[in-house]
């Protein structure tokens, strides 16, 4: 239930643009940073990428065997809880798709684990079939450790908290296990659509 | 309504059934034009949950859309649709221990008083040091009551002013510099909680800076706003 806020206007929005942004959002040309704790900073050739869980045996990737996957890029609207949308940005990094590729599993969901200790829950069909990557570089240039580098997780038809920073690989589960967030009141599944940003939602 | 500072209003909230909070939690405000045009912000709450109202303390950000709106537009009488509390990781009450460490940059400082006046109204023995940096005394939020708190309840306050100070200015002159943290932190050897907000640029430089001085990135909560710049 809602009701005219005295005296306010806004500032109104391009229409071409008005179908792209979910309820309650608005569009920044900034790139705003939120995190829960300090930035990480993982050297790497300290770091690598584990698929690990519901799985015969781990599967894991170096950096530089990381770098060497096939890669994409792909030009995708991101959504923050916090209410801004960034339109058209432009990432570079690796299909989990092709991290999956080969990858025997009856794992429905996944939980992607971070350094720092964050972790982020999405149902497995919700990464797959061309829907998230990890990616590793943010327009021309590598990630920003501030944005998440040297490699998040990318899930942009989710909230943006989905696409967890400092990702170090993803765990397969049979069960849905809710991350960092989800555990501090946020929506399990997050879809920005149906504006579901809290519990409850 | 009273003003704070030139750009900054707490705004005072009678909330019929509001179920109560935690220092450190905002609440989400959503503002609708007559044409049904909606705009939605998330907002610290200033006061502790032991208040009598809710405060919230906005400062009005040149280029924002609701926060003009709150500042200059809103005034006593008004209706104001919100949702909340919201947050449950930057937050504060004494089960979470200490030493506490509060570190705000700008408009950061909200959240934190929130936790420095809930400290108080449970008369918690922990120890607690505010390091708030601001641009100019003009500019430092809630300073009567940080004066306060400081007196009565043995809050450690130091004040980094980083563009201008008055004459014979004894508190920190500057932006919050590696010297600074390595003064007023509590030793990194032993467990502390520390909570920094303010705009990310801020955030950045202080989390980085006190992790640089060993302490453990888990005791350290962040809440920022703002722009990478990159």
């Amino acid at each position: 239930m809602s009701f005219i806020s005295r005296g306010f206007s806004g500032r109104r929005r391009d229409d071409a643009d008005s179908a792209r942004i979910p309820p309650g959002q608005y569009v920044t040309s900034d790139f705003p940073v939120l995190s829960a704790g300090p930035t990480p900073h993982t050297p790497l050739d300290e770091w690598t990428f584990t698929l690990r869980g519901a799985v015969d045996e781990p599967v894991s990737w170096t950096w530089e065997e990381f770098k060497s996957l096939p890669s994409q890029t792909t030009t995708v609207d991101i959504h923050c809880v916090t209410k801004w949308s960034k339109l058209d940005t432009t990432w570079t990094g690796v299909s989990v798709d092709t991290l999956l590729d080969g990858v025997e599993t009856s794992a429905e969901y996944i939980l992607a684990f971070s350094d720092g200790g964050y972790t982020t829950n999405v149902p497995l069909e919700d990464v797959t079939g061309g829907k998230a990557w990890v990616a590793y570089a943010f327009g021309d240039e590598p990630l920003h450790p501030e944005h998440g580098g040297p490699a998040r997780l990318l899930v942009p038809h989710l909230y943006f908290w989905k696409s967890a920073k400092w990702v170090r690989g993803l765990e397969l589960r049979s069960d849905d296990q809710p991350g960092f967030w989800e555990t501090y009141g946020y929506h399990n599944y997050g879809d920005p659509w149906q504006e579901q940003r809290y519990a409850g939602d | 309504m009273v003003t704070e500072t030139p750009r900054t209003r707490s705004i005072v909230l009678d909330l019929p059934g509001w179920p109560g909070h935690r220092a450190g939690q905002h609440v989400d405000i959503r503002l609708t034009a007559e044409d049904g045009y909606q705009a939605q912000r998330s907002y610290s709450i200033g006061s502790a949950p032991e208040d009598d109202h809710v405060v919230l303390t906005v400062e009005r950000l040149d280029d924002g859309e609701v926060s003009p709106y709150l500042v200059d537009v809103l005034r006593p009488g008004d209706k104001l649709e919100l949702r909340g509390p919201i947050g449950g990781y930057f937050v504060w009450e004494e089960s979470l221990g200490g030493p506490l460490l509060l570190v705000a940059g700008g408009s950061g400082v909200v959240p934190l008083r929130a936790m420095l006046r809930h400290r108080a109204a449970v008369r918690s023995g922990i120890p607690a040091r505010l390091v708030y940096s601001s641009r100019s005394l003009e500019d430092v939020i809630y300073r009567d009551d940080l004066a306060q708190l400081a007196d009565d309840d043995a809050v450690d306050v130091t004040f980094a002013l980083t563009r201008a100070w008055p004459e014979g200015w004894t508190g920190h002159r500057g932006r919050v510099d590696r010297k600074l943290l390595e003064e007023v932190a509590w030793p990194p050897v032993a467990p502390s909680l520390t909570y920094i907000c303010g705009p990310t640029g801020f955030v950045e430089a202080v989390a980085g800076g006190l992790v640089e001085l060993g302490h453990d990135p888990a005791g350290i909560r962040t809440e920022r706003f703002g722009a990478s710049g990159r």
